[in-house]
């Protein structure tokens, strides 16, 4: 659905973006990540044409984006920003035509919106009259009343307690599952494994580390199982080393082992089992936090 | 296009539905004419009802034995025989004003050494008169030394009145008077000048709120910055004039009512002709009730009210587009003094040179050039329009004004669209320009 294509940025001498590509596909979530002052939001505002790139492309549906289909793009910044004095309604009323919606579509959404994230009677509440929370999910509907195909969301998770976070999770999870693409920019790595199907990592105005969230954490791996086993587990087998291990009063014991690169798991299980009796055996991949601090780290 | 009416009407109908909008609608008037009623109360009282101020003259000179000629608010009570010298420091007897103290050796060849003396401090419009009928008694002295007769003296006064008036091409004539020109064309040029700064500054706030509220990366998603711009700076074009609108009908309402009212009660039109004639005031001189009416009425309204509309329109376009970027640039209204300076100094610029230069010579080179430069032809124009000018200026000036006002506002959409997004960079007058030439 989305296709940036080589896109470079230049702001005042300084590179905000160096030949960076990425796509977004309909009914999953790219998760754009990247330490402070990468390039994600320059990216961002070149995607939503509030900037454009010195140098490359961006299509929408294989067509060069233009200001014609910004109806289908919702964006919610980092910095969330609405009329403080002016009612929901009016609020949605304004947005919506902005984005093509007619009076009556934009009323029915606000409608079904404030049902489905328990904000009913909020209507004609003026903005500052909200709490925080209930304004950034005033934000986030605003956001999406349009049904954006494309959805980009940048930290959309600050400013709500667990239960609102969730809410907005499963309501962001229900778009992806009704083909929305959704491009989400986040430091909170875990929200990226638990909603992201692809990954894209920025750093220093570069794209470093591109593909799904799996393939990524396959292709970090470091060789390392963990174990839940019963009997007496020596320091070292053929192929493999003890690395921690962990005694519990049940009988049953922790281990984690580090193997041989080109060593098979079957092979692995097979000598282990020969050892001590094993009641779980699983691979432990890097989680996307130690993945993304490893290669920045790397790359700075 | 449509973006831009979404925005005009959001600015619009916000503003207002505003609080402070409806007040300050209908108070507006209710000042204006409770301002207007004061004047008007003034000038009554003024013409018809001013107390008269008795003086006391201690001459000493006895050039005044036959007394002082009397003036419409002092008269002149001349003591004979003059007190003892010792009672010149005393205060003036109850019941008069002041004491007004002619020494010994002053003489109609000589007259100096005059002293006043009063409780009070003597206003100047007071001293002027009371020098004026001390003038007016001498000259008449001298004249009947002379050997003029008083009724030679009083054949003598003549009032020579000039009618202006100005003749068109197919020969009509039309009654001209440069007070009444002056008047209309400056009436016009400082509501313009007013009304920028009223509804620029407006525009530079909301751009500014749009800013630190950090909503405009939420509508800038959906819109380009320029038709932000634009549907701001419209919107509140809208605001303006709506509420010059209804200013107008409600003033007009109101002053009609308030001079009905006082004017009922207060002026009967013989009295306050004989009180003008009493006080020895006139109507301006080379003016006449009759002339200047028709001097008013003579006026082109359609062509006046025209030109007002047209560069009060253009000349707040092309101001509230630099107040607009320039309230982009910085990150609070605060900061906004370090710009907006050099931005009005063509605007106040223009109203001193209305009031000088062009009320004295509306046709001269400088009034001619300053009414086509866009930054100042709205006030320079405005106060030439009265005096007539020629078509082919008049087109000039709009042309140039409706160029002038496209390019600065494609400038200031440029810097607008680079600063609305820009926050913690302190910018400056380079930097406004760097952001001119940015690409996208």
């Amino acid at each position: 659905m989305l296709s940036v294509n080589h896109v470079s940025k230049q702001y005042a001498g300084k590179k905000a973006l160096d030949d960076v590509s990425l796509q977004a596909e309909a009914g999953s979530v790219l998760g754009l990540l990247g330490p402070n002052g990468a390039g994600k939001t320059s990216l961002i505002r070149i995607i939503t044409m509030i900037t454009a790139p010195d140098e490359g492309e961006v299509l929408f549906n294989g067509q060069k984006m233009h200001s014609g289909l910004l109806s289908s793009i919702g964006y919610l910044p980092e910095e969330r920003g609405l009329y403080r004095k002016m009612s929901i309604q009016d609020q949605a009323l304004f947005f919506g035509r902005l984005k093509g919606l007619d009076t009556k579509t934009c009323q029915r959404e606000l409608d079904a919106w404030s049902e489905r994230l328990d904000m009913t009677g909020w209507k004609k509440k003026r903005l500052d009259e909200l709490s925080k929370g209930m304004q950034q999910k005033v934000q986030f509907v605003l956001t999406v009343l349009h049904k954006p195909r494309l959805l980009i969301l940048d930290e959309p998770f600050t400013g709500f307690d667990p239960v609102n976070a969730e809410i907005i999770k499963q309501e962001i999870l229900r778009l992806r599952d009704e083909g929305a693409a959704i491009l989400l920019s986040t430091h909170r790595m875990e929200s990226v494994e638990e909603l992201c199907d692809r990954i894209s990592l920025i750093n220093n105005s570069r794209m470093i580390l591109e593909g799904p969230v799996n393939e990524v954490r396959e292709r970090y791996r470091i060789h390392e199982f963990a174990l839940e086993y019963s009997g007496e587990l020596p320091r070292q087998g053929n192929t493999w080393t003890l690395i921690s291990q962990e005694h519990k009063l049940d009988g049953k014991h922790r281990a984690v082992i580090s193997c041989e690169e080109d060593q098979r798991e079957n092979k692995l299980l097979k000598e282990l089992s020969d050892l001590v009796h094993i009641h779980s055996f699983t691979e432990k991949l890097p989680s996307i936090k130690e993945i993304f601090i490893q290669t920045v780290a790397e790359k700075s | 296009m449509k973006n831009i009416l979404y925005v005009t009407q959001r600015e619009y109908l916000t503003r207002v539905r505003k609080k402070s909008f409806i007040i300050m609608t209908l108070l507006g008037p209710v000042l204006l004419a409770g301002f207007y009623g004061l004047i008007f109360w003034l000038a009554i009282s003024d013409m018809g009802g001013k107390e008269v101020r008795l003086v006391q003259v201690v001459d000493r000179s006895g050039v005044f034995a036959e007394g002082i000629e009397n003036s419409g608010t002092m008269h002149y009570i001349v003591e004979s025989p003059a007190p003892a010298p010792a009672k010149d420091t005393l205060p003036p007897e109850e019941g008069y004003y002041g004491k007004l103290i002619i020494p010994e050796d002053f003489s109609i060849d000589a007259p100096s050494g005059a002293r006043f003396i009063s409780e009070k401090s003597l206003s100047i419009m007071d001293q002027e008169s009371m020098e004026n009928q001390l003038e007016s008694t001498i000259k008449r002295m001298k004249l009947t030394r002379a050997g003029l007769r008083s009724e030679t003296l009083d054949s003598l006064k003549t009032h020579v009145k000039v009618a202006s008036s100005k003749i068109s091409q197919d020969g009509e004539l039309k009654s001209n008077d440069t007070m009444v020109n002056a008047g209309a064309g400056f009436i016009g040029a400082f509501l313009i000048y007013l009304f920028i700064f009223l509804y620029g500054v407006q525009v530079m706030k909301g751009v500014a709120e749009e800013k630190s509220n950090r909503i405009v990366e939420v509508i800038i998603s959906s819109l380009k910055p320029f038709e932000l711009m634009m549907g701001k700076i419209l919107g509140v074009a809208a605001v303006g004039l709506t509420q010059v609108l209804i200013w107008v009908c409600l003033s007009g309402v109101l002053m009609f009512a308030i001079t009905g009212v006082i004017g009922s009660q207060a002026v009967d039109p013989q009295m306050a002709q004989q009180a003008m004639e009493q006080s020895g005031r006139s109507v301006p001189p080379g003016i006449e009730q009759s002339g200047f009416l028709s001097a008013l009425f003579q006026l082109d309204f359609t062509l006046l009210l025209g030109g007002f509309l047209f560069y009060f329109v253009t000349g707040y376009l092309l101001y509230s587009a630099m107040f607009a970027a320039i309230a982009s640039a910085v990150d609070s209204e605060t900061d906004t003094q370090q710009f907006m300076f050099p931005v009005t100094i063509p605007l106040i610029f223009s109203i001193v040179v209305a009031q000088t230069v062009v009320i004295k010579d509306p046709t001269g080179t400088l009034a001619t050039w300053f009414s086509m430069i866009p930054l100042t032809s709205p006030i320079v124009m405005m106060v030439r329009l009265p005096f007539g000018v020629p078509g082919w200026q008049l087109l000039l000036s709009m042309i140039f004004m409706i160029f002038g006002f496209i390019a600065i506002t494609w400038l200031a959409a440029r810097i607008y669209r680079v600063g609305i997004l820009m926050y913690g960079k302190k910018a400056t007058w380079r930097e406004l320009f760097k952001w001119m030439l940015y690409r996208g």
